[in-house]
C-alpha cells in the first residue's frame, strides 16, 4: 500500500495499466475484433429482424383488418356455395386466418422468453450440427427482434386512423395500395423513434453471445479481463465503446426525424 | 327502364347480431343522373349506413345495390373500379397528412387511371383555382383550416371525374362560419350537372338545391319526395316531429 500517493504514481500505473490490458501481447484486438463481430451479428440480425417483422406485422394486421369480417362472410354466406371462386375464397381467407394464428404463437414463445435461452437453444440444439457461430446468432438475434419489430410495426398501422383506410379505399385503392401509398407511410413515421430503439436495444443484447463462445466485444473485454486479472481498463473500456455506438445511433435518428417532421410542415 | 338510372337500390339491408339490430331493414329506391338527393332523419336512422354502403364501405347483408348496370354487391364485381367513379366526401375530410394538397389530389388519378404528372398535376390545379385554393397547392393538410380542408377533400374526389359523389355529413366537423364556403361549393357542383348523394343536416341546403329528398328512421325510408312536398307539406307524423324539432 501507499502511504502517500503523488499524481504522477497515479497517472504512471495508469499507463501501466493501459500497456498491460491493451497494448501488450497486443489485447486490444480482442475488443477491436470482438467490435466488428458485434457489428456485423447487429447489422445483420436487424436486416432479419425488419424483414421479418413487416412480414409478420403485415400478416397480423390485414387479418385483423379484413381477416376476420371475410371468415364470418364465409361462414354465414359461402361456405354452401361450391363455385371454383368460392372455394378460392374460403382457401385464402383460412391460409390467412392460419398465418395469423402462426405469427401469435410466434410472438408469444419469444416474447416470452429470455433471448440468451434463445440464444443457447439455437446454438446447442437447433443447430447443434453447425459452428458457425456467427450465423446462428445473426438467426436467434434477428428472430428475436423480428417479434419486437412485428408489434412495434402494427401498432403502426392500427394507429392511423380508420378513416385514411377508407379514404383511400373510396377513391379506388384496393387493399394493398392503400397500405403501400396511405398508411405504411404515414406509420412509418410514428414508430421510427420505436424501432430506432428496438436497434440500439439490439446492439446491447448481442453482448450475451459469450453464451455460446462467440467472441463479440463483451466476450473480447472478458477475455482481457482473464489474462490481466485487472477488471477496470477493459470493462469501462467496452463500455464506453457500446456508449459511444448508441449515442452515435441515436442522434442520427433524432436528426432523421426532424427530416421526417419538416416534410409536413 | 329509365337509361339515367346511375343507381338502383333494391331491399337493402344490414343486420347485425343475426338480425337483433337493424341498421338498413329494406331500402329501395333509385338515384337518376343529374339529381341531388339528399338525405335526413335523426341520428341512429341509418342515413349514414345507407350512404356508405352505396360505395360498400359497408358491406349489406342482403339486396342488391346496381351502379351503373352493374350489381356492386356479387362477388364478381371488382369494386375498385366501380369505386373510381364514385367519389366520396367524409365528415372528418380525412386528408392524407403526409401528402401535400397537390399529392393528395393527384396521387388516385396518376396511380389508378395513369395519368401523368403534368396532366394530373393541371387538372387538380384547375380544380384548385375553381373551388380559391389555387395558392395553396404545395401546403400540408395540417395548414389548412377545416372549410379549406373539406374543400379540397371535395376536389380530390372530383379529379377521378366520378359520375357520382358522396357526401358524408359534409358540415357536420365545421365550425359555423365555414359551413356556408363548402355548402357553395357542392351548390356549383349541383348547379353544373352533378350527381350527388347528400346526408345532411342542413335543412337549407336541402330545400335550396335538393331535386329530391329522402327522410329516414329505424333504417327504413319514411318519406320521399321534392323538397316543397317534404317540408312544405309533411304527411308524415315522424316527418313532422323531426321538422319541429331541427327547423
Amino acid at each position: 500500500m501507499y502511504l502517500y500517493l503523488s499524481i504522477e504514481d497515479w497517472l504512471r500505473s495508469l499507463k501501466d495499466q493501459f500497456y498491460l490490458n491493451f497494448i501488450d501481447d497486443d489485447r486490444y484486438m480482442y475488443i477491436v475484433k470482438g467490435l466488428g463481430v458485434t457489428l456485423e451479428v447487429t447489422f445483420f440480425a436487424v436486416l432479419l429482424g425488419i424483414a421479418l417483422g413487416i412480414l409478420v406485422a403485415i400478416i397480423r394486421s390485414t387479418y385483423d383488418k379484413i381477416g376476420k369480417e371475410a371468415l364470418d362472410d364465409w361462414k354465414n354466406y359461402s361456405r354452401g356455395n361450391k363455385s371454383l371462386r368460392n372455394i378460392w375464397k374460403g382457401f385464402l381467407t383460412w391460409s390467412l386466418w392460419f398465418w395469423d394464428q402462426i405469427c401469435r404463437l410466434y410472438l408469444t414463445v419469444i416474447r416470452g422468453t429470455p433471448v440468451v435461452i434463445q440464444l443457447m437453444i439455437a446454438y446447442f440444439i437447433i443447430f447443434a450440427s453447425s459452428n458457425n457461430k456467427v450465423l446462428i446468432a445473426i438467426l436467434a438475434f434477428g428472430i428475436n427482434s423480428g417479434a419486437y419489430v412485428a408489434e412495434i410495426v402494427r401498432s403502426g398501422i392500427m394507429s392511423i386512423d380508420n378513416g385514411q383506410f377508407e379514404a383511400g379505399r373510396s377513391l379506388g385503392f384496393n387493399y394493398i395500395q392503400t397500405m403501400a401509398y396511405i398508411i405504411i407511410p404515414q406509420a412509418f413515421k410514428n414508430i421510427l423513434p420505436a424501432l430506432a430503439n428496438e436497434f440500439i436495444v439490439l446492439i446491447k443484447e448481442t453482448s450475451v453471445s459469450g453464451y455460446v463462445g462467440l467472441q463479440d466485444m463483451t466476450k473480447g473485454g472478458d477475455i482481457i479481463r482473464s489474462r490481466t486479472y485487472s477488471a477496470f481498463m477493459p470493462l469501462i473500456a467496452v463500455a464506453a465503446i457500446y456508449l459511444i455506438i448508441v449515442m452515435f445511433f441515436s442522434k442520427l435518428v433524432t436528426m432523421l426525424e426532424r427530416r421526417l417532421r419538416n416534410s409536413e410542415r | 327502364m329509365n337509361d339515367n338510372v346511375l343507381i338502383r337500390v333494391n331491399d337493402l339491408k344490414k343486420h347485425y347480431n343475426n338480425g337483433a339490430i337493424k341498421a338498413l331493414d329494406g331500402i329501395s329506391t333509385t338515384i337518376s343522373k343529374g339529381e341531388v338527393v339528399v338525405v335526413i332523419g335523426p341520428s341512429g336512422s341509418g342515413k349514414s349506413t345507407f350512404l356508405r354502403s352505396l360505395n360498400l364501405l359497408e358491406k349489406p347483408t342482403g339486396g342488391t345495390i346496381e351502379f351503373e348496370g352493374q350489381d356492386i354487391t356479387s362477388s364478381k364485381t371488382d369494386i375498385n373500379k366501380l369505386r373510381m367513379k364514385m367519389g366520396m366526401v367524409f365528415q372528418h375530410f380525412n386528408l392524407f397528412p403526409h401528402l401535400s394538397i397537390l399529392e393528395n389530389m393527384t396521387i388516385a388519378p396518376r396511380k389508378l387511371l395513369k395519368m401523368s404528372k403534368a396532366d394530373a398535376e393541371a387538372e387538380a390545379k384547375r380544380l384548385l383555382d375553381k373551388v380559391a385554393l389555387g395558392d395553396r397547392a404545395n401546403a400540408y393538410p395540417s395548414q389548412l383550416s377545416g372549410g379549406q380542408k373539406q374543400r379540397i377533400a371535395i376536389v380530390r374526389a372530383l379529379c377521378m371525374k366520378p359520375d357520382v359523389l358522396l357526401f358524408d355529413e359534409p358540415t357536420s366537423a365545421l365550425d359555423p362560419e365555414m359551413v356556408g364556403e363548402v355548402l357553395d361549393v357542392m351548390k356549383d357542383l349541383a348547379r353544373d350537372g352533378m350527381t350527388m348523394v347528400v346526408v345532411t343536416h342542413e335543412m337549407g341546403f336541402a330545400k335550396e338545391v335538393g331535386t329530391r329528398v329522402i327522410f329516414m328512421d329505424g333504417g327504413q325510408i319514411i318519406e320521399e319526395g321534392t323538397p316543397d312536398e317534404i317540408f312544405d307539406n309533411p304527411s308524415n307524423e315522424r316527418l313532422r316531429t323531426f321538422l319541429a324539432k331541427v327547423l
